[in-house]
């Protein structure tokens, strides 16, 4: 029943996991409001045939007031059954928006960052993509988006997910592949010239694929002075090692003077501390209180002073301009490696698995370069 | 019945009909008189349509291959943009008020002329100064951030945004003009007797409508000057780059943009109204349900702008409380359509080609207002919104609604603005393929957006192609239709039979008056006791006899 009503209906695969959970709800309010909207048309159909104009129809009666109240209470009831089946759509509707809006604690992180015409993806091992998203299937994964220039937006129709992608602002968006495949990524708000050549790839992978996909990408191309390499211990004995996203967001936050006034070993400075705030409560000055997730931390770097830390002066200066999208995502996945215990997570960064030492460093695949170009690709 | 005598002189030159009581090109110039300002507004909205529709069949021409069809994408998307502003701001907005609202409302309330003809006549130049700002911007460069002008873009794309905007600020000046000089004229201008509850329904569609215009127009005006300084003088607001904000112009541009919908629709079914009880032969089902569910959708109007950016990145609760709201509009329009439909029961149908055109209205407004439901259904709008899904429901009950409600405007009370009859059999023919040509070209359009196609796409996957080529061979006979419709009108112009003064035996007080009405409306004023639905009484006879009288008089259809 599903497969054949998503045929009808042009849908594309449900390719994630809360896919046929929204075309469920999709069925349910097409078929309802076009049977609806059909009877309507047959009432009225029959009506004007039924009630046609004949030469002999006598002068029509005075109104009744009896048929009048009739007419009224069918329709009165017409109304509020109405009424009663929008807000059911809303109510569940909604509740699977919320759902929509709320990554799982466990998801996976992956930085996207949108440019007139071009999808750029950093994983947490600090390595890049452009053109493909490579994801785990089976596993959430959230995306936390910015843009470098426009609004763009990310939409995935095999995922029946979408959201805009702003400048200067990080949105999130998240889904769970349900099995590895290849689905399409569309830019669906309205960007310029090359809006409609602006589209990727989502390769689902299994979680060993997967590992190695994203290992054998290359480095993320940051504005950094130097190479984002760390120095190897010992000149020539060990390859020199690359950064996780997290190691690369300290070195950005180091580069651009963050920690002369933010500390991450939990002493308060002139600003607050970074070790546990991301997604923690922030208390404001403004007597409020608010969540520090991606949205938040982003709005404080580029408009400091519009929610202010309680017992912190509004000194920060804006950094919009001077961080890049890319380097606000790192620093975003630096302070979300700082939010849980250090012991456990930036030294298990650090600990990360290393590129094997005879690997060569390995092209990209065709496709990403054809991406780079800026070609369009022909959707699967 | 009262015929109480009107305080002017009845010269010769009144009792002329309007087109004929002064001649020349100045006459027409300086007019004040509503009849033929609402004419001179007839022939610049026609304009309108015609450049918006070549500029939608050029898109859609484009939009036949997945690459290059004809045009470079930098042309294309002036072309939508073009498109999008030239039937918004140029034509559907204007287009039922200011042709037949300025014509009808004084005819309808028993007045001599609107509440100030010096202000009706320059909100005309005002809409042709402002149509010409627009359009003048595409010698300039051309302008390619859509209808909608979202910031950044608009205030960093290197076209020539500027003109358009200033255009379309000069554009909401006339409409402003408008709404304000209608909603004086109905408080103040209603002939003795006229109360509130005896008004045609169309009257008070006209008049929910002028209300949206003069609350809503001036946050459109504020946000563009806004974007124009914005980009002239690095101001910030909504370049994120100067630390502004482009969700804030969202907010904006939708709290005007929302109730402009209204603007456009609820003229039409001001329309609508009238012809399901002239053509059913008897009142409406219920009066009040149609007059106040107009006031209705004009108030809960402004309140549901947020359901455009469920995926913008505002707040879940925002667009919880949106979604909700926007399913209370929904209600207010299901009122007027189950009265629409409960007034054809126990009628005496007639069916012309105005009628026709209100079975092509219902049948868009349902359906597209049902497809309003499920976008407002905020986990379903993530995969709909700006996707061809939303471009086809705001073309079946926008687009549709307005078109076909103008049309069966024109058809309906064309032989009051003319005093001529047009061929029925041509009517309803070019009606037929109007509808016809709009159902193809947007049918396929809801499963495009089923699949995912992106709104404003030049070059598109190759699997979305045969849907597409089908909407363009829709767009081809709607156009055919429509062209039809202009040549057989402009032939009953010229050489139709002459009309009665009610040919289609309406009692709405617009009929009292002579085909084509005389310079002052009414030789003598009618009687406004009695109600315009009054479909068990008797036709009451007419009070001023057409001036042309001595010419035997046809009924379309003969």
């Amino acid at each position: 029943m599903n497969e054949i009503l998503r045929r009808i209906l042009f849908l594309p695969p449900q390719s994630s996991t809360i896919a046929p959970q929204i075309d469920a709800l999709h069925y349910a309010v097409i078929l309802t409001t076009m049977a609806g909207s059909a009877l309507v048309a047959l009432a009225a159909l029959v009506f004007v045939i039924r009630y046609r104009h004949r030469p002999a129809t006598p002068i029509p009666l005075a109104p009744d007031p009896a048929t009048e109240r009739g007419t009224r209470r069918v329709e009165v009831a017409g109304a509020s059954l109405l009424l009663g089946l929008f807000v059911l759509f809303w109510v569940i509707g909604f509740r699977q928006f919320v759902q929509l809006e709320s990554p799982p604690a466990n998801a996976l992180t992956i930085q996207v960052t949108a440019k007139q015409w071009m999808w750029t993806f950093a994983y947490p091992n600090g390595r890049g993509s452009k053109g493909v998203l490579y994801v785990p299937a089976g596993r959430p994964v959230r995306l936390s988006m910015t843009s470098r220039d426009v609004i763009h937006s990310f939409y995935v129709p095999e995922f029946r997910v979408k959201k805009d992608v702003l400048p200067g602002r990080t949105t999130e968006l998240w889904f769970e592949a349900r099995e590895p495949g290849n689905s399409s990524v569309y830019c669906a708000e309205y960007c310029g010239e090359g809006h409609s050549t602006m589209r990727a790839r989502v390769v689902a992978l299994n979680d060993a694929d997967y590992a190695l996909a994203i290992e054998r990408l290359p480095p993320l191309e940051l504005d950094l002075p130097g190479p984002v390499y760390r120095e190897p211990a010992l000149a020539g004995i060990a390859p020199p090692e690359r950064l996780s996203l997290a190691q690369m967001g300290e070195r950005v936050a180091t580069e651009k003077g963050c920690m002369r006034c933010h500390t991450v070993d939990g002493t308060p400075h002139i600003g607050p501390t970074w070790l546990g705030m991301f997604g923690s409560l922030v208390p404001l000055s403004n007597g409020r209180q608010t969540v520090a997730d991606a949205a938040y931390l982003t709005d404080s770097m580029m408009d400091p002073r519009a929610l202010i830390h309680r017992g912190y002066a509004p000194v920060m200066p804006s950094y919009q301009g001077l961080l890049s999208a890319p380097e606000t995502g790192a620093i975003l996945e630096y302070l979300r490696a700082l939010a849980r215990p250090p012991a456990t997570t930036v030294n298990a960064a650090e600990q990360a698995p290393l590129v094997p030492a005879d690997a060569p460093p390995i092209r990209l695949p065709n496709e990403l370069q054809a991406a780079d170009a800026g070609a369009a690709q022909e959707t699967p | 019945m009262t015929t109480a005598a009107l305080p002017f002189d009845l010269t010769e030159d009144s009792h002329a009909d309007y087109l004929r009581a002064q001649s020349g090109v100045r006459s027409w110039l300086n007019t004040r008189d509503h009849k033929r300002i609402a004419l001179m507004f007839l022939g610049a909205v026609n304009l309108s349509l015609l450049l918006g529709g070549v500029f939608a069949l050029l898109v859609r021409l484009e939009l036949l291959t997945p690459e290059r069809t004809l045009m470079s994408a930098s042309t294309y998307n002036r072309m939508f943009t073009l498109h999008g502003i030239v039937m918004v701001f140029m034509f559907m907005i204007p287009s039922i008020p200011t042709v037949f609202g300025n014509f009808l409302l004084p005819l309808m309330l028993g007045a001599k002329d609107v509440a100030f003809p010096r202000l009706n006549l320059a909100s005309f130049y005002v809409y042709v100064f402002g149509s010409v700002l627009t359009l003048w911007s595409m010698i300039a460069g051309g302008a390619d951030m859509g209808w909608t002008f979202y910031a950044p873009y608009s205030t960093t794309s290197p076209a020539a945004v500027a003109p358009v905007g200033l255009g379309v600020f000069v554009l909401g000046l006339s409409s402003i003009m408008t709404g304000l000089n209608f909603i004086v004229t109905v408080h103040t201008m209603r002939a003795k007797n006229l109360r509130w509850h005896k008004m045609p329904l169309f009257v008070w569609s006209i008049y929910a409508t002028s209300i949206i215009q003069v609350l809503a127009t001036p946050v459109l005006g504020m946000s563009l000057l806004l974007v124009a300084v914005d980009r002239l003088f690095q101001l910030g607001i909504f370049d994120p780059t100067l630390g502004g904000d482009p969700v804030l112009f969202q907010h904006l541009f939708w709290f005007y943009s929302h109730p402009a919908v209204y603007i456009m629709i609820l003229p039409a079914m001001g329309v609508i109204s009238e012809v399901v009880c002239t053509f059913s032969h008897r009142p409406p089902a219920s009066y009040r349900a149609i007059a106040y569910s107009s006031l209705g959708i004009a108030f809960v109007g402004f309140l549901t702008w947020g359901h455009h950016m469920f995926v913008a990145g505002i707040s879940v609760l925002d667009s919880g409380l949106f979604g909700i709201l926007s399913m209370f509009v929904a209600i207010f329009s299901a009122i007027k359509v189950l009265t629409w439909t409960a007034t054809l029961r126990r009628g005496s149908i007639s069916f012309e080609t105005p009628m026709l055109y209100f079975f092509w209205f219902l049948f868009l407004f349902v359906f597209g207002g049902m497809t309003g439901v499920a976008v407002a259904t905020s986990s379903l709008d993530v995969h709909w919104h700006d996707t061809y899904f939303v471009v086809a429901h705001f073309h079946f009950i926008m687009v549709g609604g307005t078109l076909t409600a103008y049309l069966g405007a024109l058809h309906y009370w064309f032989p009051k603005l003319f005093g001529r009859c047009y061929s029925e059999r041509w009517g309803m023919v070019s009606s037929i393929t109007v509808f016809t040509g709009f159902f193809f070209t947007f049918m396929p359009q809801f499963l495009l957006g089923n699949a995912g196609m992106p709104r404003r796409y030049y070059s598109y996957p190759e699997q979305y192609q045969w849907l597409n080529v089908l909407s363009t061979a829709g767009a081809s006979i709607l156009t055919a239709g429509l062209v039809s419709t202009v040549v057989y009108l402009a032939v009953a112009l010229a050489r139709g039979p002459r009309a009665s003064q009610n040919p289609w035996s309406s009692r709405s007080y617009e009929w009292l008056s002579a085909s084509p009405p005389p310079q002052h409306n009414f030789l003598e004023q009618p009687d406004f006791e009695r109600s315009p639905y009054d479909y068990h009484l008797p036709e009451p006879s007419a009070p001023g006899a057409a001036p042309h009288a001595s010419e035997p008089a046809h009924s379309p259809g003969e």
